[in-house]
């Protein structure tokens, strides 16, 4: 047996004891710290955001009011209203989900749905390629071919920068996103729910249309939403592409559809501020380079948001089946 | 059979059976309908990366107009060659550093020499006092101890120095080969219309060559701030260190905390807070983390990040070590997410036959579990990481600089990388900085999707040994 | 079954009656004291209650497994016999809502009493699972890492020796004496179990328990566990559970009848039946309910 002769005249109680194992102990202790370095992350991100944005609060040239009200976003002349930028933004990722959604949707349907093994090992491996593609070169693409593309078509209506060019390709970036989380979300509906449409005489079409894509709805919009967080973070694209002007206006007097939500002018996004004010040699403490981390606070709080919303809708779509 | 009560419900209610076949033609030819539609919207997405592709490919080869300084021709002639039987190519490096020495000033082949001799008995430019002074010194050029210039080496230098050609127009691959006359109608005409820019050449001084971008030449070649010489090796060489500062940093603590979350959390407070916090933070916008890192690693941490700490380089905190951190905090997530579903497929049962045997937990995971675990760790691993390549906008943030020409040396180098030196080009307005980025596009691309495929073969062949 | 004359070889103070002797009402008796009267076994529960989070899996579970014997735990699915037979060697630690009360004493020790240390009790107390369930490792390295982690200090022969030991003693040593260094992965499934055993018994345990280790085998795999057993019943003291009554049967000395019931909250909370010597207990049940089992008109 395992217990030797010398440790016969031991009680069984002293040999069950807890061992020291100070290799183990250390090797949990270790990885726990790994773990835990996630924490301090988020907490240099959210101290970071905080306190370099509170600086620029308290800056005597900007107002937290005029901040989240002015619609006029030009650092030099000191007026900071962040509206144009967010504009600039959503503009960008309303164009985005315009071309993913139904792209990204059709895609997902028509892989879960249709596709025989043939089709999909030729489609599944060209969106894989087209999520390992850097983003600059989306930018890229965007300056050297949309751009160019669309002013062909539309003349010269269009901007050289332009929030159509960078929405369009943005979209082209998060397809694979939606269409990923999308087809997740149909494989999750039950079988037997397919089975029962079709034992009920309904084609394919009506069983995935009518049947699947409405089970599989919340986690269909699930994806969707995480795909509009990653539009309104993406930088490379719109700061190639859209321009480093902030879109400037007013309401009332600015043309509504000519202006102010035109997609053939330029525009600049929260990310593209941050990426061109942090490119030249900015210097610290300095009004410009507290501002970065104001309008990083702002981004940080919308992505968040999209993305606990994300959660939360799959969390309801999780007890539907259970 | 006349039963009459349910024939009538039948009529009321439901087609009648012709009826019922034209409404199931119908139904049919809808769901053909949208079926193509679905497809045509799948084959957008497609024709996207089809045209992505070609968009970078194009811009990386064609023909260019090139204006040379001096034409070989003249060259050759004035040192005495007969220009209609000898190319530069033929002379012998003797005789192409005479025609370099005739052109550059003596400041220049200087410079030229201290970085590397052109001959291993004798000096060329330098004279052989101050040269021993000069090596003596405490920080020796590179020539010192760097060997010789090979002929092809010097054949580049009288190209650069002496030729000197200037690209004046490109066009893309598909235009110089279906169409190459409108290319140099368009080139004739700008001379006619703005001839002031080309002061003192003239149209007939345009040469039309074709030129690879995209070669060997460019991915060995240092930064420039002329585009006809302009490579990528700076920027190749910093995105590698960039890859070894994250994959030192981000794959240990990613993989540790992976493990401890799958194997050693217990389900309180503290654990789902940290499993809930990664998938926040997986979410975070890239830039927020380069934000992160030029707060605090760049600023803060620069005594540790800029090496003065340890006695070396300038108190700057824009290293390849703070970029480098910044990319490992992006890929973090990713990386734990990944290893934990690796870790999640080992069957149960090797871990209860594991402690069955007595083995405590860690012994378990470290010798059973781990080893299933890998080759899902390193494909996830190796996703993660090629994302973490192609990451442009936190580069931005943590100021990989301007314009860089020396190669990092160290953590401590100031650098540029790959999607940074792409950016840079694609924004400059012209043509030729666009083919240049088109070129460092195919080389990023071609090392990601190597990556890619790699990470793939490797789940594939795991996946075929789990079955 | 004339293996049973290998008992007398046992320590006799538990020893399960002579068969011929089974159908005596004073043997039946006996029978019956046995837990109390033959003082503690290797492991002995006492009013051992197992919960899944509130769920109360089993309740007041006292039983007395004696030294060298076989002991067989039967009963309807979810009973919790699983349940009962990991809470013998702390298996249960690794669900992380699952907890016992009670005791469980092991030669005489509480191994849930505070400061145990549960892998200790894991060595000495060995487990061999439903479904096989080898390492992807040699079959070398199957048998030779449970003693490498106990800290074996032999040197690279001995080890060679405790691997033929321990496959001689699993009864596999032929069958696999030229390919140790295949994987594990490559036998049949009979052999994988078999390879699990002698991977138990190469770390030396005390007690093994094994938790249907034949329902994944076919007939004469099950044959050759089921000899197995008897010949390791000579020195480990061996707890099974199996679906099995002819199984129990043929290898047992004593048997463990569980049932389950509906509690007054709608639980199904499994308790132990009788636990009585395994002739007696399908000759003449002393309770209905494994009367009913046992004759097939359970439930
Ligand atoms: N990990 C667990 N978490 C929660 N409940 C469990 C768990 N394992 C078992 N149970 C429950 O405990 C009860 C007893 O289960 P157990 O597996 O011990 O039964 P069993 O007698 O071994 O059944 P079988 O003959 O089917 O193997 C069952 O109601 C089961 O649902
Ligand atoms: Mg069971």
């Amino acid at each position: 047996m395992a217990t030797g002769s010398d440790i016969q005249d031991v009680s069984m109680e002293e040999q069950l004891e807890r061992k020291r194992r100070p290799l183990d102990t250390f090797i949990v202790g270790s990885l726990f710290i790994a773990g835990a370095i996630s924490i301090a992350i988020t907490l240099g991100i959210l101290w970071e955001l905080g306190s370099e944005s509170l600086l620029f609060f308290t800056d005597e040239v900007v107002s937290i009011g005029s901040f989240f009200t002015s619609t006029e976003w030009s650092p030099q002349a000191g007026s900071f209203g962040i509206w144009p930028l967010i504009l600039g933004t959503l503009l960008i990722t309303f164009i985005a989900l315009l071309v993913a959604v139904p792209v990204g949707l059709s895609a997902a349907i028509y892989l879960s749905e249709y596709a025989s093994a043939r089709v999909r090992n030729f489609f599944k491996p060209v969106l894989e390629i087209l999520v390992g593609i850097p983003t600059v070169v989306f930018g890229f693409f965007a300056l050297t071919f949309m751009t160019p593309l669309l002013r062909s078509i539309f003349g010269s209506t269009v901007g050289f920068f332009n929030v159509l060019s960078a929405g369009m390709v943005v979209g082209l970036l998060i397809v694979p996103l939606i269409s990923s989380l999308a087809e997740d979300a149909m494989a999750a509906v039950p079988n037997s729910l397919r089975q029962a449409s079709y034992g009920l005489g309904a084609s394919r079409l009506e069983t995935s249309l009518r049947v699947v894509v409405p089970a599989a709805l919340s986690g269909i919009a699930a994806g969707i939403v995480v795909a509009m967080s990653r539009a309104v973070g993406e930088t490379m694209v719109v700061t190639l592409a859209a321009g480093a002007s902030p879109r400037n206006f007013s309401l009332g007097e600015d043309s509504l559809f000519g202006y102010i939500l035109s997609p053939f002018e330029g525009a600049q996004t929260m990310t593209g501020y941050i990426a061109i004010t942090a490119s030249g040699d900015i210097s610290y403490d300095t009004i410009d380079y507290n501002s970065i981390f104001a309008i990083g606070l702002t981004l940080f709080l919308m992505t968040l948001g999209l993305n606990s919303l994300s959660r939360r809708i799959v969390k309801r779509f999780r007890q539907e089946y259970e | 059979m006349t039963t009459t009560a349910p024939e009538k419900q039948t009529r009321d209610y439901f087609p009648t059976e012709d009826e019922y076949q034209k409404l199931l033609g119908r139904r049919t030819r809808f769901g053909h309908t949208v079926r193509l539609t679905l497809l045509l919207m799948l084959t957008i997405a497609v024709v996207g990366l089809g045209i992505l592709l070609y968009t970078i490919i194009d811009d990386s080869f064609g023909l260019v107009a090139v204006i040379n300084e001096n034409e070989p021709e003249d060259i050759l002639a004035a040192y005495g060659y007969d220009p209609a039987t000898t190319t530069l190519n033929d002379l012998n490096k003797e005789q192409l550093v005479e025609v370099l020495a005739g052109s550059v000033s003596s400041g220049v082949g200087r410079r030229l020499e201290r970085d590397q001799r052109f001959f291993e008995d004798r000096l060329v430019f330098e004279t052989q006092e101050k040269w021993d002074e000069v090596c003596a010194s405490d920080d020796p050029p590179a020539g010192c101890d760097g060997g010789v210039r090979s002929k092809g080496n010097v054949v580049d230098l009288v190209q650069e120095r002496v030729i000197r050609p200037d690209i004046v127009a490109a066009s893309g691959l598909t235009g110089s080969i279906l169409n190459p006359d409108r290319f140099k109608e368009k080139v004739q005409q700008d001379f006619v219309d703005n001839p002031d820019n080309y002061e003192p050449f003239t149209y007939e001084d345009v040469r039309y060559t074709w030129r690879a971008w995209f070669s060997w030449k460019f991915i060995t070649s240092p930064a420039s701030d002329r585009p006809e010489i302009a490579g990528v090796r700076t920027a190749v060489l910093g995105s590698i260190w960039l890859v070894i500062i994250t994959v030192l940093f981000a794959v240990p603590v990613g993989v540790g905390a992976a493990i401890y979350l799958e194997e050693f959390a217990r389900p309180n407070r503290i654990n789902d807070l940290i499993q809930t916090n990664i998938n926040n933070l997986a979410g975070v916008p890239s830039i927020i983390y380069g934000m992160l890192g030029l707060a605090v690693l760049v600023r803060i941490l620069e005594p540790i990040t800029s090496g003065s700490l340890f006695g070396e380089g300038a108190p700057n905190g824009r290293t390849i070590l703070s970029a480098g951190l910044t990319l490992g905090l992006l890929t973090l997530p990713v990386v734990i997410i990944s290893s934990q579903e690796a870790i999640r497929a080992v069957p149960n049962s090797l871990r209860q036959a594991g402690m069955g045997l007595g083995a405590t937990k860690w012994q378990t995971v470290r010798s059973q579990v781990l080893p299933v675990a890998i080759p899902g760790i390193l494909t996830g691993t190796i996703l993660a990481v090629a994302r973490a390549i192609g990451e442009t906008a936190p580069l931005i943030l943590v100021g990989a600089a301007g314009f860089i020409t020396v190669s990092p040396s160290g953590p401590f180098s100031q650098f540029t990388a790959l999607p940074i030196q792409i950016f840079q080009w694609t924004s400059l307005p012209q043509e030729e900085w666009r083919h240049l980025a088109a070129a460092a596009s195919l080389v990023l691309l071609v090392l990601l999707l190597t990556l890619n495929a790699a990470a793939v073969l490797l789940r594939n062949r795991y996946s075929r040994r789990l079955t | 079954m004339n293996d049973t004359t290998e008992t007398l070889s046992v320590d006799t103070a538990d020893m399960p009656p002579d068969p011929t002797l089974t159908a005596a009402p004073t043997a039946m008796k006996n029978a019956r004291e046995t837990p109390e009267e033959a003082g503690p076994g290797v492991i002995e529960t006492k009013n051992m209650d197992v919960f899944y989070g509130d769920f109360k899996a089993v309740a007041d579970v006292s039983m007395n497994f004696a030294f060298n014997e076989i002991s067989a735990l039967i009963g309807p699915s979810g009973c919790g016999k699983s349940t009962v037979l990991r809470s013998l060697n702390r298996m249960n630690d690794l669900i992380p809502t699952a907890r016992t009360d009670g005791e469980v004493l092991y030669h005489g020790a509480n191994i849930y009493a505070p400061g145990v240390d549960p892998v200790e009790i894991r060595r000495r107390i060995g487990m061999v699972f439903q479904k096989p369930n080898p390492f992807p490792k040699s079959i070398f390295d199957n048998i030779a890492w449970g003693a490498k982690i106990n800290g074996f200090k032999g040197s690279k022969a001995d080890m060679k020796d405790l691997v033929e030991g321990a496959l001689r003693q699993a009864a596999l040593w032929d069958e696999v004496k030229d390919k140790l260094n295949e994987s594990g992965l490559s036998l049949s499934g009979g052999q994988q179990q078999r390879l699990c055993i002698a991977r138990a018994v190469a770390t030396q345990p005390d007690v093994i328990l094994m938790d249907e280790p034949c329902s994944a085998l076919d007939p004469i795999a099950t044959l050759r566990i089921e000899e197995l057993m008897l010949e390791l019943k000579e020195n480990y003291s061996i707890i099974i559970v199996t679906h099995n009554m002819q199984q129990a049967a043929r290898v047992s000395d004593r048997t463990a009848f569980f049932n389950v019931e509906l509690d007054t909250k709608g639980q199904r909370t499994g308790y132990l039946v009788e636990f009585s010597p395994t002739d007696q207990l399908f000759t003449s049940p002393k309770e209905k309910a494994t009367e009913d089992y046992i004759t097939g008109r359970f439930g």
